[in-house]
C-alpha cells in the first residue's frame, strides 16, 4: 500500500480568535461565553491505494474533496484518524498558487518551480522548454500581471508538468487553457500518469474519471459514501443524482 | 535535522528572498537608499530637538543617539514586518508543503541587510565624531547576531499571533511605541537612581543599544554577565517561537 488512510476526520472551528481578536477572546473567556462552533469537512474516510492505481475523488460541492487532498499531501494534518504516504507526493492544488503579479513570467517560474520542489540546475535547464508548453516566449520579461487567466493557467500547468513524484495529486487542473491546450495537457498528464505514479484525482468530469481511473472514491458533505471499482461507485453517484433532483418532486406528489 | 531542511528549501528561500527584494524596491526611486533614510532622518530631528536638553552633559551625543536609533529601527522592523510573515504567504502555504517558518527567515533577509548597511553609515558618523576605531568594535558582531536571532524569534511568535488574532498588529504597534521611549535612545539614564536605571536591563532592546554605546563611546567590553543577558533574551524568545511553530502548526491553516 503506497497510500492509505485510517479514519481521517478534518474539523474546522468556527467563529473563534480570527474573527473578534485577542481583546474580545480575552474578555469573553473570562465572562465564560466564549463559543465556538465546530464543521467538520471531513468525516470518518477511509481506504488504500496501491501502486500504480489512479483514484478518483467525485462529490458535489462541499464535499471535503479538496480538504481531503491537503491531508493527504501533508499540508494538513487531520484533526482524528491517520493518514500514511510511503513516497515523494506532487500537490497540484491550484496552478497559479504563489505566482506574484508584480515579478515577471521569468521570476514567477522560478519562483514556482522552487515550491515544487525543483532545484534551480533543474530549472535552468527545463526553462525554455516550459516557456515553449506554455506558448508564452515572447512574455517573458513582462510583469505577469499582464497575462490574461488562460496564459496564467497555460504559465502554471507547464511548469507543474514535469514533476516527477510517486504519488500526483490534481485538484481538477486538467480543465485549464482552450480545447488545443486541455488536450495537449491531459496528454501531458497520462504520459506522466502511465510511467507508475500513483494518482489522485478530483474531477467534475464523470466522463474524465470512467476513462481514467480505475478506482473511485464518493464523498458527500465530508461523508465517506463509497470507495471501490469505477463502474460500480460512479453507477450509485449517477443514482444519487438523479434521485436527488427527482426526490421532493416526487414525495410532494404523494 | 533543521540545517537538512534548510538544504532541500534552498532554491525555494533564495527565490522568497529576491522575491521580497524585488517588491520592496520595484517601483522606488530610492530603492534601498530609502530604508536607510528612514533612521537618518529622525537622528536629524532628534538632534537638532533633544541636543538642547541633553546634548550638553553628554559626550558624542550624536552616536549615543545614533546607536538607539540603529538598533531600535532594526528591531521595529524586522519584528512587524516578520508578525505579516505567515498570514501574505497564505496563498502558497495552504497549497505548497514547505516548512512555515521559510516565509519569516526569507522576510528576516532584508531587514538584515537594510541593518548592515545603516550600521556602515553608522561608523561613518563616528570616524567624523572623532572617536578612533578600536579593535573591539569587532565585538560589535556578537549584539548584531543576538540581534538577529532575537527578532527572528520575536518574529516567529508575532507572525503566530497575527494569524490567529487580527488585532495583533494594532496592540504591537502601541507596543512598539512604548518600547521606543522605555529604551533611552534620545536620553541619559545616569541621573536615574540604582535602581531605576537596572530596571532599564528588563528591556531586550536598552540591552542591545547599549552593548554598542559602551564599546564604541566608553571603550569598554561588557561584562560577561552581559554577554549573558544577550544571549538569554535572544535565546528566550527563539525558543517560544519554535515551540509556538512547532506545537501549533497544523492549526495555522485553519485560521486562514
Amino acid at each position: 500500500m503506497i497510500v492509505e488512510l485510517r479514519n481521517v476526520s478534518v474539523r474546522y472551528i468556527l467563529g473563534d480568535f480570527k474573527d473578534i481578536g485577542i481583546k474580545e477572546f480575552i474578555i469573553r473567556k473570562i465572562m465564560g461565553n466564549y463559543q465556538v462552533r465546530e464543521f467538520w469537512a471531513v468525516k470518518d474516510v477511509t481506504f488504500s491505494l496501491e501502486r500504480g492505481d489512479l483514484l478518483g475523488i467525485i462529490g458535489t460541492n462541499g464535499a471535503g474533496k479538496s480538504t481531503l487532498l491537503k491531508v493527504i499531501s501533508g499540508i494538513m494534518v487531520p484533526t482524528k484518524g491517520q493518514a500514511i504516504v510511503k513516497g515523494s507526493v506532487a500537490a497540484l492544488l491550484e496552478l497559479g498558487a504563489g505566482f506574484d503579479g508584480d515579478l515577471t513570467v521569468k521570476e514567477n517560474t522560478y519562483l514556482r518551480g522552487a515550491m515544487l520542489g525543483y532545484t534551480r540546475r533543474f530549472m535552468d535547464e527545463k526553462y525554455d522548454e516550459i516557456i515553449a508548453f506554455a506558448e508564452l516566449e515572447e512574455f517573458q520579461d513582462r510583469p505577469f500581471k499582464q497575462l490574461s487567466s488562460g496564459m496564467k493557467s497555460r504559465l502554471g500547468f507547464s511548469i507543474a508538468c514535469l514533476v516527477k513524484p510517486d504519488i500526483l495529486i490534481l485538484d481538477e487542473v486538467l480543465a485549464v487553457g482552450d480545447a488545443a491546450f486541455r488536450k495537449k495537457s491531459e496528454q501531458k498528464m497520462m504520459e506522466i500518469i502511465n510511467s507508475g505514479v500513483t494518482t489522485i484525482l478530483v474531477s467534475h468530469s464523470l466522463d474524465q474519471v470512467r476513462r481514467m481511473c480505475n478506482k473511485v472514491l464518493w464523498l458527500d458533505k465530508g461523508k465517506q459514501m463509497a470507495f471501490g471499482e469505477t463502474k460500480e461507485v460512479c453507477d450509485k453517484y449517477e443514482q444519487f443524482l438523479a434521485t436527488a433532483k427527482h426526490g421532493p418532486k416526487m414525495s410532494q406528489k404523494k | 535535522m533543521l540545517l537538512e531542511k534548510l538544504k532541500k528549501h534552498r532554491f525555494l528561500f533564495e527565490e522568497l528572498v529576491k522575491r521580497d527584494f524585488k517588491k520592496k524596491y520595484k517601483r522606488t526611486m530610492l530603492g534601498v537608499a530609502w530604508s536607510m533614510l528612514a533612521p537618518l532622518l529622525t537622528l536629524l530631528v532628534m538632534a537638532v530637538v533633544f541636543t538642547q536638553f541633553f546634548g550638553r552633559s553628554m559626550p558624542h551625543y550624536i552616536i549615543y543617539m545614533f546607536a538607539g536609533n540603529l538598533v531600535f529601527f532594526y528591531y521595529r522592523e524586522a519584528t512587524s514586518g516578520g508578525m505579516r510573515a505567515l498570514v501574505d504567504n497564505a496563498g502558497i502555504f495552504t497549497k505548497v508543503n514547505v516548512p512555515k517558518y521559510i516565509f519569516l527567515l526569507s522576510k528576516s533577509v532584508s531587514s538584515f541587510i537594510n541593518f548592515l548597511l545603516t550600521i556602515v553609515i553608522f561608523f561613518i558618523f563616528v570616524a567624523i565624531d572623532g572617536i578612533a576605531f578600536s579593535f573591539k568594535f569587532f565585538l560589535l558582531v556578537y549584539p548584531v547576531v543576538c540581534l538577529l536571532v532575537f527578532n527572528i524569534g520575536l518574529g516567529l511568535i508575532l507572525s503566530a499571533l497575527y494569524l490567529f488574532f487580527k488585532d495583533t498588529q494594532y496592540l504591537y504597534d502601541l507596543f512598539t511605541l512604548m518600547v521606543m521611549y522605555l529604551s533611552a535612545i534620545f536620553y541619559p539614564i545616569d541621573s536615574l537612581s540604582d535602581y531605576l536605571q537596572q530596571l532599564f536591563y528588563l528591556n531586550p532592546v536598552f540591552v542591545y543599544i547599549n552593548y554598542f554605546r559602551t564599546i564604541v563611546i566608553h571603550n569598554t567590553i561588557p561584562s560577561l554577565g552581559y554577554h549573558l543577558l544577550c544571549a538569554f533574551y535572544a535565546l528566550l524568545v527563539l525558543l517560544i517561537g519554535g515551540y509556538i511553530y512547532k506545537k501549533h502548526n497544523y492549526k495555522f491553516l485553519y485560521y486562514v
